[in-house]
């Protein structure tokens, strides 16, 4: 499985909770701090992350960046050169 | 691990497009306005179209829309938003303008305005949120209020006799011969949105070929408006506003357009 992160910016953040029952993979979830304007904000509970984008699709205030480890390239066995 | 560390090695595949600006929004948690307007935005950051854009912001609760959309943005007057983007568009004939208008402003003060842009066939965008209420004055029945809906104008619910039915106007306005693609939409899950996106960028491509109006309904929520979380919001408006106002193409472009 594809390994991805979500950054989430926490002040423009207003817990609304959308993001978290858009994630497939229910590793999203509520802060138990406030934020500046008073608002638990989002933040991952788990690291089970794909990076789908699902939830920053559903972002009313595009709080959410989202990450994806590359595609693994697959190099031909023979191309290793000076390995023990 | 800190942030920094998490992402080391990774590829960022999606942030906020800088056609929005830094500016918090206003609106309630959950509320569909903002989704909507990142979608728009989306798109005319992926379109390259930032400086040849220009919005008309409504009165309602997106009357601030000029202080998040980073586009050319002019206020019109309580309905009268697609007369002023009539004027825009026929003084700027190369700009993409639209017009974004919750249901108080296009489907009650503004119904003469928006009937008449479409039956001229003005080359705008309409997009058109429909939260079934006027949300910035504090929730009362719009037209668009569900049969039984309760808002604060019709505390007993919605009844035919005294207050009329919910009024559909996006077929109205896909009968209108100036109207190019008629199309309704919503934003509640990462598929809707999807599909939203992409009948905004047709809606903006086929601006220059001056065929007639585009008109985009979405179906929102209002939380605030109606008194529920935005997760609940959402779940009630999918059971009940969808049944009067069914996502869905209404009008298609004549095949071979483009
Ligand atoms: C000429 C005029 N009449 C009435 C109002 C009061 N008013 C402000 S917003 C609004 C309705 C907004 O509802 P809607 O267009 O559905 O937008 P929402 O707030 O739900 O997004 C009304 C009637 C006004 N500002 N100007
Ligand atoms: S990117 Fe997908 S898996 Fe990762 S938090 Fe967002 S919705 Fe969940
Ligand atoms: S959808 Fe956006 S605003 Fe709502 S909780 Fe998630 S990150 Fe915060
Ligand atoms: S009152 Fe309703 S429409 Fe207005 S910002 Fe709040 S939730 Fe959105």
């Amino acid at each position: 499985m594809i390994r991805g992160t979500v950054l989430v910016a926490q002040e423009i953040c207003k817990g609304c909770e959308l993001c978290v029952i858009a994630c497939p993979q229910d590793c999203l979830g509520l802060s138990e701090t406030l934020n500046k304007k008073g608002y638990r904000f989002a933040m991952l509970t788990a690291d089970s992350c794909t990076g789908c984008e699902n939830c920053a699709l559903v972002c009313p205030d595009a709080a959410l960046t989202v990450y994806r480890e590359p595609k693994p390239v697959r190099r031909p066995a023979t191309s290793v050169q000076g390995a023990a | 691990m800190t942030p920094k560390e998490r992402i080391n090695g990774y590829q960022l595949v999606y942030h906020r497009p800088d056609t929005l600006t830094d500016n918090p929004t206003h609106y309630c948690p959950g509320c569909s306005h903002g989704v909507v307007h990142r979608v728009m935005m989306e798109v005319v950051k992926e379109m390259g179209i930032q400086d040849r854009t220009v919005g008309v912001a409504p009165v309602g609760c997106a009357v601030f829309a000029y202080n998040y959309m980073n586009v050319d943005m002019q206020e019109a007057a309580h309905g009268r938003a697609t007369a002023v983007a009539t004027g825009i568009k026929r003084v700027l004939p190369d700009r993409y303008v639209f017009t974004y208008q919750g249901d108080g402003d296009l489907a009650a003060i503004g119904t003469s305005e928006t009937i008449h842009t479409v039956n001229r066939g003005e080359n705008i965008l309409i997009v058109f949120i429909n939260n079934g209420v006027y949300g910035m004055t504090g929730g009362q029945m719009a037209p668009t209020t569900l049969l039984g809906m309760k808002t604060t104008t019709s505390p007993m619910g919605r009844d035919v006799v005294t207050m009329g039915h919910p009024l559909d106007i996006t077929p109205l306005i896909a009968q209108l011969p100036g109207a190019l693609f008629v199309t309704r939409h919503s934003v509640h899950t990462p598929a809707a949105v999807r599909k939203l996106k992409k009948a905004l960028r047709l809606a903006f491509e086929y601006q220059p070929l001056n065929k007639g109006t585009c008109f985009v309904e979405v179906v929102s929520n209002c939380p605030s408006g109606w008194k529920m979380t935005p997760r609940e919001a959402n779940a009630w408006m999918e059971k009940n506003m969808f049944t009067a106002y069914p996502p869905g193409d209404v009008k298609l472009p004549p095949p071979g357009l483009n």
